[in-house]
């Protein structure tokens, strides 16, 4: 473990020093989301109605955005042939990768998102809802988005081509995350849907490392 | 009767074969490597010097042949291997937001050890470095962040280093710090495996030349 720590330490502490990379993706995350009310205008029903799906759509913009440097910039410098020959399991490395962008994208979309939510005129248990949904699914976002990233190493259009292939992917989290806060309206179980968010992010942890570890292989080829 | 010859070679490649991007690079490539030998790749560009080494370390998968070390197939427990083997790239492989000694230590806590202070100190001496040991690698030069990654290599203490045109970008006090410090290792009883034209400060260097 590490080497684990050690690599996740590495990559925060790459992210401290260019604090403008992740405030980019913030600041996206953000202005994108403030976007719809101006609009569709400012009718509160319909704001607070659509605030879910719209709020975790650009939840998973924001975390595409930042994904292509994921591999790329250790690619492009050569540090990636030293992960590929640390004495350690290269999933694990890769785990490690994408928990470093979860703890700087996901985590922090996750805090943001109530806020915003407030303004779209969602409320107490709402709100609670939405970031409770976030938290147990952004951490699929950035483990499929990993595997994009990885796949697409060395293409050229990498960014775009990532985002082809990740968005997909990532349907079934976004459905079940926006559908979660309309429970609170129906009456529906909440916490049926967050188990299948939960879910969906532990088939996500126990696959993607082994794709992205094997697609990692091919590029150091 | 006499007893039966040593195998003194410590790593013994056997009729190795490559390919770089669908085209045969080299085909039966043998030979042996001992305690304390160098081993210079040389060969016209393109001649899979670079392939050759990345088989060696287990980057790129060969069409056939065998690697072994002290008798065992390496493939066959490839992450203790990969502790065996320094990589010096032809990329340097350091971050350019993080310090040079900083680059140094996140390097060995990579390969999962924690270095002596006094090592990665006696690593950044070696090769001048001490005075730049705080400052960003995106500022230095390329013959700066050259020497640190070598001093990367020296701090592994793995046995076998696998060094591409390691005397890149380096002037000449550099490129004698270079050579002491391989003499060293080669006198503890390690092994390199260099790719490079330029000389390794060796009396007498083994040579590989690799045809195109």
């Amino acid at each position: 473990m590490t080497g684990f720590a050690a690599l996740l330490t590495r990559d925060l502490r790459l992210v401290w020093r260019r604090p403008g990379d992740v405030a980019v993706v913030l600041a996206f995350f953000v202005v994108a989301t403030v976007l719809f009310p101006l609009g569709i205008g400012p009718q509160a029903n319909i704001l607070a109605r659509i605030a879910a799906g719209v709020l975790w759509c650009t939840a998973l913009f924001a975390s595409m955005l930042s994904l292509d440097r994921l591999f790329a910039a250790d690619y492009e410098d050569g540090s990636l042939d030293l992960l590929l020959l640390a004495p350690w399991p290269l999933e694990l490395a890769a785990l490690a990768k994408c928990a470093a962008h979860w703890i700087v994208t996901g985590l922090p979309i996750t805090v943001l998102a109530p806020v915003l939510g407030a303004a779209f005129g969602l409320e107490g248990g709402a709100l609670l809802a939405l970031a409770a949904t976030l938290l147990v699914g952004t951490p699929t976002l950035s483990l499929t988005g990993g595997l994009a990233a990885a796949l697409t190493l060395g293409a050229r259009r990498g960014g775009a081509l990532l985002a082809l292939l990740a968005l997909p992917l990532c349907v079934p989290t976004l459905i079940f995350g926006a559908a979660a806060i309309e429970t609170l309206m129906t009456g529906e179980d909440l916490l049926a849907h967050l188990a299948i968010l939960a879910a969906l992010a532990l088939v996500a942890l126990a696959t993607t490392p082994w794709a992205m570890a094997a697609a990692l292989r091919q590029a150091g080829e | 009767m006499a007893p039966p010859p040593l195998d003194v070679a410590l790593l013994k490649v056997s009729d190795l074969a490559c390919r770089r991007g669908g085209r045969p690079v080299f085909d039966r490539l043998s030979f042996a490597l001992g305690a304390g030998e160098l081993l210079a790749l040389v060969g016209r560009n393109g001649s899979g010097k670079t392939t050759l080494l990345r088989a060696l370390a287990l980057l790129v998968r060969p069409l056939a042949g065998t690697i072994l070390w002290q008798g065992a197939e390496v493939q066959a427990d490839p992450d203790a291997w990969r502790g065996r083997v320094a990589w010096l790239g032809h990329l340097d492989g350091l971050k350019g937001d993080l310090s040079v000694r900083e680059n140094l230590l996140g390097a060995e806590r990579l390969r999962g050890r924690v270095p002596a202070a006094d090592r990665l100190e006696q690593a950044l001496a070696a090769y001048d470095l001490g005075a730049l040991g705080d400052r960003a690698v995106r500022t230095l030069s390329a013959g700066q962040r050259r020497r640190t990654a070598l001093a990367r290599v020296m701090l592994t203490e793995a046995p076998l280093w696998l060094l591409d045109e390691p005397l890149n970008a380096l002037d000449a006090p550099a490129q004698q710090s270079f050579r002491v410090v391989l003499q060293q290792h080669l006198a503890q009883g390690g092994l390199a495996i260099a790719a490079t034209h330029a000389d390794l400060g060796m009396a007498q260097p083994r040579m590989l030349e690799l045809a195109t």
